[in-house]
């Protein structure tokens, strides 16, 4: 069981539960892409207003939490690891992904493309680099990401999160309907 | 997100580790690390991750909630100050911001959170991803002044 799938019922309270256990242990506000700002302040802020700041103790309790992540993520799967190669994705997303000529299956990506020789081909670049390239771009200019605006901002009733996660959407869906089958 | 005034006195930064630690646990067991996840969920073909959110949300609202009317101070001493109506205000930055957002949220098929997960998982290549993220986040630094904001 606990090394199966959690349920979203399981998953989903247990995620919502670090909102209010950041704010009563630190008066803050949840959320993860502000740690790519403090990363390219403590690396190469190159005299760019937006970096020049004190990352470490403004952001130090994020890069905390975000090293936290790996470490977390690193035992589940070395102790929590799923018995099943291939995850409980519904059939109809296999089928179109097959359409789109993607037959990988087993783990949590494609490892034709999210691995070492995917990157090298075009449809890798574009999924890891540009993806990630505006991954860190769109959150920073939202001012959030899925925790900060979808999680923390959505939980505060804020409107400019639900604006920001609105866009989420817009984004994704553009990409998965119109774009992966002219990249794939 | 970030007060003036809880950045001055300085509190054990132990706990965030253990919160991160516990996040990433959850990351990977509800899958929501994973790729073909989040192409289920621009398909609409499950509930799975919408039932996620939404009930990370639904829990995270009643915290705040009862965080409010019990006007709680911090562990650590502060106040907890919640962001103003007036810095709720929608602006070009969330909407765009958030449109390219979502557009690399559907590439990489990972948000920030989960590109720290899968290194701990040993997806080495989200290295890369990481990388290149930390390359938009710094062009966005550099372009700011010139991009729009409300």
């Amino acid at each position: 069981m606990i090394q199966g799938t959690w349920p979203w019922w399981v998953g989903g309270p247990l995620i919502g539960l670090v909102v209010p256990a950041v704010y009563l242990y630190g008066a803050k506000k949840w959320g993860v892409s502000s740690t790519l700002r403090h990363l390219c302040a403590a690396t190469i802020p190159a005299g760019i207003e937006y970096f020049r700041y004190d990352w470490r103790s403004r952001g130090g309790w994020q890069l905390l939490m975000a090293l936290g992540m790996v470490i977390g993520a690193a035992l589940a799967n070395a102790f929590l690891a799923s018995p099943d190669a291939v995850l409980p994705i519904s059939e109809r997303t296999w089928t179109a992904l097959a359409e789109l000529g993607l037959q990988d299956r087993e783990g949590m990506l494609p490892s034709s493309i999210f691995s070492w020789s995917g990157l090298a081909t075009l449809p890798g670049f574009i999924l890891i680099v540009v993806g990630g390239f505006l991954v860190g771009f769109g959150a920073r200019y939202a001012n959030g990401c899925t925790s900060g605006h979808a999680i923390s901002g959505l939980s505060n009733l804020q409107l400019s999160s639900l604006a920001a996660v609105i866009g989420f959407f817009m984004g994704g869906l553009t990409v998965t309907h119109l774009l992966l089958p002219l990249i794939l | 997100m970030m007060t003036e005034q809880n950045l001055n006195r300085p509190e054990p930064l132990g706990p965030y580790l253990l919160f991160g630690a516990f996040l990433g646990v959850v990351f990977v067991k509800t899958e929501v690390i994973s790729w073909f996840r989040i192409q289920e969920m621009f398909r609409f073909h499950s509930f799975h991750m919408y039932g996620i959110i939404g009930a990370a949300v639904a829990v995270g609202a009643l915290g705040i909630f009862l965080i409010k009317r019990a006007d709680a101070r911090s562990l650590t001493g502060w106040p907890i100050v919640f962001p103003a109506p007036e810095d709720s205000r929608p602006g070009p930055q969330h909407w765009i911001g958030g449109t390219i957002f979502g557009l690399g949220w559907g590439l990489l098929g990972a948000c920030p959170g989960p590109i720290y997960a899968l290194i701990g998982t040993g997806v080495w290549v989200m290295f890369v991803g990481l990388l290149a993220a930390m390359s938009g986040a710094w062009v966005y630094g550099l372009l700011r002044p010139r991009l729009p904001h409300g």
